[in-house]
């Protein structure tokens, strides 16, 4: 048996600020040249858990650790951040900010330049892992300028530098479309078989890690380890779901469909997962058993938007004849990738930019003359980073900022923001501090903030970027709930779950063109528009083409119609 | 989209100077502007960054913002001067030569004229060059360059990222701001300043914890890439001194010199035509 190259005995960690440890009772081994994924929920210890890896803990989050952590046979305690990052490398977890060179060279050459390396040795051996990673021919462009595949590459080439033997990801999927994140994976695969590294994957997104084989899955839970166990064995179990994560759609649609997944059947994977003709009839029976869909109804057109042209000041043509028709009380998803236009549209219709050509109707009246202001009591815009919305430091005054602004009396005020606070689920927390919330409560805050304005139309710029299973799902309902009020609710997402599940009609932006005009099920099955927007096709197609359904679409379909049944249920 | 320091890419002698000559002639300029108040000389500095800029391959279009930006602090700088000491001339050139009369307390005289001229002329003889500076080095190398001349490279790095970092946060700071509008905050002349600077602050809040966050995934990233490792470090940036980077430290220096010698000449700091 090989020795362990990271090896956590007993291991637990307590922040200074804080009461209780975040990590508890922590044994783990890993080997040499493993691939390992570390799942667990938001605030379950798993970036503590790499924070003790590369040593940030405690070089720049001070606390205190019990038990014992050896990185390749040194106690980790015994070193500095520096000895660490000679031996770990990390990737975080936001790709851009990570950046610190002008160039691409510059980036890599930061640790050799750290370490005194001389100049003509570093620009070989900045050339050299260039290469390594695929990256050489790119070695003057900024950093910025290259897309999310090829930063993944030079970030991962910063760290390889220094000849690291273990690489660790922290959440390398968090701000990557699904068509790059799918390429990360991929790159990641690669990296590893031609280094031999050790490598540690740190994410909640399974199903998007497990497109390429990993060795184990460690899935924490409250600060503790709850499995650890190869994934066919981990995903014939019900752990995940019953720990927050979500699992791979293929598996929640065998189960729906009655079939037991077994370790034997090699559920790692769609393209792995092997099904017996009786498991692949049970699957044809709950499909056929489905029933036949009602008739759409026919809704009045709140926002129009007719052969919409916009081009930015630097003669970025952002935005090209774009017509658009949305519905009042619809739940709609616009996407694409970076760059695609779907923000530039938010912001036109937001009056933030104005379109050189076309015009947009709310209610049929044109919008042309109306303030940013006028606009907003109208249309609701929630920005990504709820830490750029939020400027009071209580919930209620965040949440009464835009009515105070507007001259409302304080009686009604009160009232307002109590009903919206109780939509959003945020009532209990009224008198707490902003600071004293999560991300994705935060993200309430900024719904909330927006709702109390009484808007018709709400737009909200990824709003579940970042958020694990639970917050995820605590926000969506928020929505849907909006949207069942009557609300018309627009998503630009990069989210295939959340416009699977949520959105009736799905927009599709590639270029500055709408390429795309239909529901959320038929997008994800065609293949060719998935690979115009770098999305990604929904693994329930491979199920529905694996037992021999024909209308792929129609079986991604039964499957959203079902589990709102279930969730209802 | 304001740009207050960027670095600017062209081919010219200038930009070909590595950063670390450039900011010492730089320094030496301005010293030597600083000490005199010479006129024929402050004239003749003018005069050739004026050419140096020109060289540069600059448009004086791509630093509007700065140069509006300094243009307004020369302004008050002068009525600042006047307001509190009209007389300041006369006490300095000791004579008095008054061409226009206001008040008692307030007349205009040659000599004053002259000492307005000569703070204008400061500002005319050293703002090219520190906007050429800025703008023909590239970041990077700017950190290296400061490093270069003896400040520590933490303390350079910090300098380089926090220019590095002022597109974004402007960037940002509009987006918030619309974002805020749309929520009611009146920023337009609509509204009283009290009003306008509240809010400001419903942008700034924001604006800055943001801009925290930041900090801390850069200074993570740095960190664990070892940045801080050892008390000095290599700079891959960095270039070779060429003869024409020799002479432009020797110019800076020269500049000094001929500062320096015309205060023996004029025997003090300022040249006096009244005399």
């Amino acid at each position: 048996m090989k020795e362990p190259i990271i090896k956590f005995e007993d291991f637990g960690f307590q922040y200074d600020a804080q009461a209780e440890p975040t990590l508890k009772n922590i044994n783990l081994e890993i080997f040499p040249g493993e691939k390992i994924l570390i799942a667990g929920p938001s605030g379950c210890g798993k970036s503590t858990l790499t924070h003790c890896m590369n040593g940030l803990i405690p070089f720049a989050y001070p606390g205190e650790s019990t038990g014992k952590l050896t990185i390749q046979n040194k106690e980790a305690k015994k070193l500095s951040i520096f000895e660490i990052s000679k031996m770990v490398g990390t990737v975080l977890q936001d790709l851009d900010g990570q950046f610190i060179g002008l160039t691409v060279a510059e980036d890599i050459a930061f640790a050799l330049e750290n370490a005194c390396m001389g100049q003509d040795d570093m620009k070989k051996e900045v050339r050299k892992v260039a290469e390594k990673v695929g990256i050489g021919g790119h070695l003057e462009h900024a950093p910025d300028a290259l897309s999310g595949g090829q930063k993944q590459r030079v970030s991962m080439a910063g760290v390889m530098v220094n000849e690291v033997d273990i690489l660790l990801f922290d959440e390398p999927l968090a701000n990557l479309d699904p068509a790059t994140g799918k390429k990360a994976i991929e790159i990641i695969d690669q990296i590893q078989a031609e280094s031999g590294a050790t490598v540690i994957i740190i994410e909640h997104r399974l199903e998007d890690v497990l497109w390429r084989d990993v060795d184990r899955i460690v899935l924490m839970k409250d600060g503790r380890i709850v499995t650890d166990a190869p994934p066919d064995e981990l995903l014939s179990t019900d752990v995940l779901p019953e720990n927050g994560i979500r699992e791979p759609l293929y598996l929640t649609a065998l189960k729906y469909a009655g079939v037991t997944v077994k370790p034997e059947s090699k559920p790692q994977s769609i393209h792995s997962l092997t099904l017996s003709e009786a498991d692949e009839y049970l699957v044809r029976e709950w499909f056929h058993a489905r029933k036949t869909a009602e008739a759409k109804e026919e809704r009045k057109v709140l926002l129009k938007a007719d052969k919409i042209d916009f081009t930015y000041e630097n003669g970025f043509h952002a935005l090209k004849n774009i017509n658009i028709e949305i519905q009042e009380g619809e739940l709609l998803a616009i996407v694409g990738t970076n760059g695609a236009g779907k923000s530039t549209f938010s912001k036109v219709v937001c009056g933030f930019e104005k379109q050189q050509v076309g015009s947009l109707a709310f209610h049929d009246e044109d919008m042309k003359n109306y303030s940013i202001k006028e606009r907003a009591d109208r249309i609701g815009y929630v920005m990504q980073n709820p830490n750029q919305m939020i400027s009071k430091p209580q919930i209620f005054d965040e949440v009464a900022f835009g009515l105070r602004q507007r001259k409302v009396p304080e009686n009604i005020v009160k009232a307002k923001v109590e009903e919206v606070l109780k939509i959003c689920g945020l009532y209990p927390f009224r008198k707490w501090p902003v600071s004293a919330l999560s991300f994705g409560q935060k993200k309430r805050v900024t719904i909330a903030s927006i709702l109390v304005l009484d808007p018709q139309m709400i737009i909200l710029d990824e709003p579940t970027a970042g958020q694990d299973y639970r917050h995820y799902t605590e926000i969506m309902e928020v929505l849907q709930d909006l949207h069942e009020r009557g609300i018309t609710v627009v998503m630009i997402t990069h989210d295939m779950h959340l416009m699977l599940e949520y959105a009736q009609r799905a927009v599709v932006f590639s270029g500055g063109k709408v390429i795309a005009d239909d529901t959320s099920a038929n997008i994800l099955t065609n293949p060719q528009i998935i690979e115009q927007a770098n999305l990604k096709e929904t693994s329930l197609y491979d199920l529905a083409l694996l037992c021999g359904i024909e209308d792929a679409n129609l079986f991604v379909q039964h499957f959203i119609d079902y589990e709102k049944e279930e969730k209802r249920g | 989209m304001i740009q207050l320091f960027n670095y600017i890419d062209r081919v010219s002698p200038i930009h070909r100077l590595t950063g670390a000559s450039k900011l010492a002639c730089m320094l030496c300029w301005v010293l030597a502007a600083m000490v005199t108040f010479d006129t024929r000389y402050l004239i003749a500095l003018t005069v050739f960054a004026l050419a140096l800029f020109r060289v540069s391959r600059i448009k004086v279009s791509e630093v509007k913002v700065i140069l509006i930006f300094s243009l307004v602090f020369l302004f008050m700088n002068n009525l600042l001067i006047y307001l509190f000491s009209p007389e300041h001339g006369v006490s300095l050139y000791g004579s008095r030569t008054v061409l226009l009369t206001f008040t008692n307390r307030y007349s205009i005289t040659a000599q004053q004229l002259l000492y307005h001229a000569n703070v204008v002329l400061k500002y005319t003889a050293t703002i090219p060059v520190v906007i050429l500076f800025v703008s023909t080095t590239q970041p990077s190398e700017f950190a290296a360059s400061l490093n270069k001349i003896g400040v520590s490279y933490k303390i350079s790095y910090s300098v380089s990222l926090a220019l590095r970092y002022i597109p974004d946060v402007v960037d940002e700071y509009h987006s918030i701001s619309l974002a805020q509008q749309a929520r009611g905050v009146e920023l337009s002349g609509k509204e009283n300043l009290i009003k306008r600077l509240k809010g400001a602050t419903a942008i700034l809040m924001p604006l800055i914890l943001s801009s925290m966050d930041r900090i801390e995934v850069v200074s993570n990233a740095m960190e664990l890439r070892c940045f801080g490792k050892n008390p000095k470090r290599t700079w891959y940036r960095e270039r070779k001194f060429t003869p024409l980077d020799y002479g432009t430290i020797v110019l800076g220096f020269a500049l000094i010199a001929i500062s320096l010698g015309l205060q023996a000449v004029n025997g003090g700091r300022y040249w006096n035509p009244f005399l």
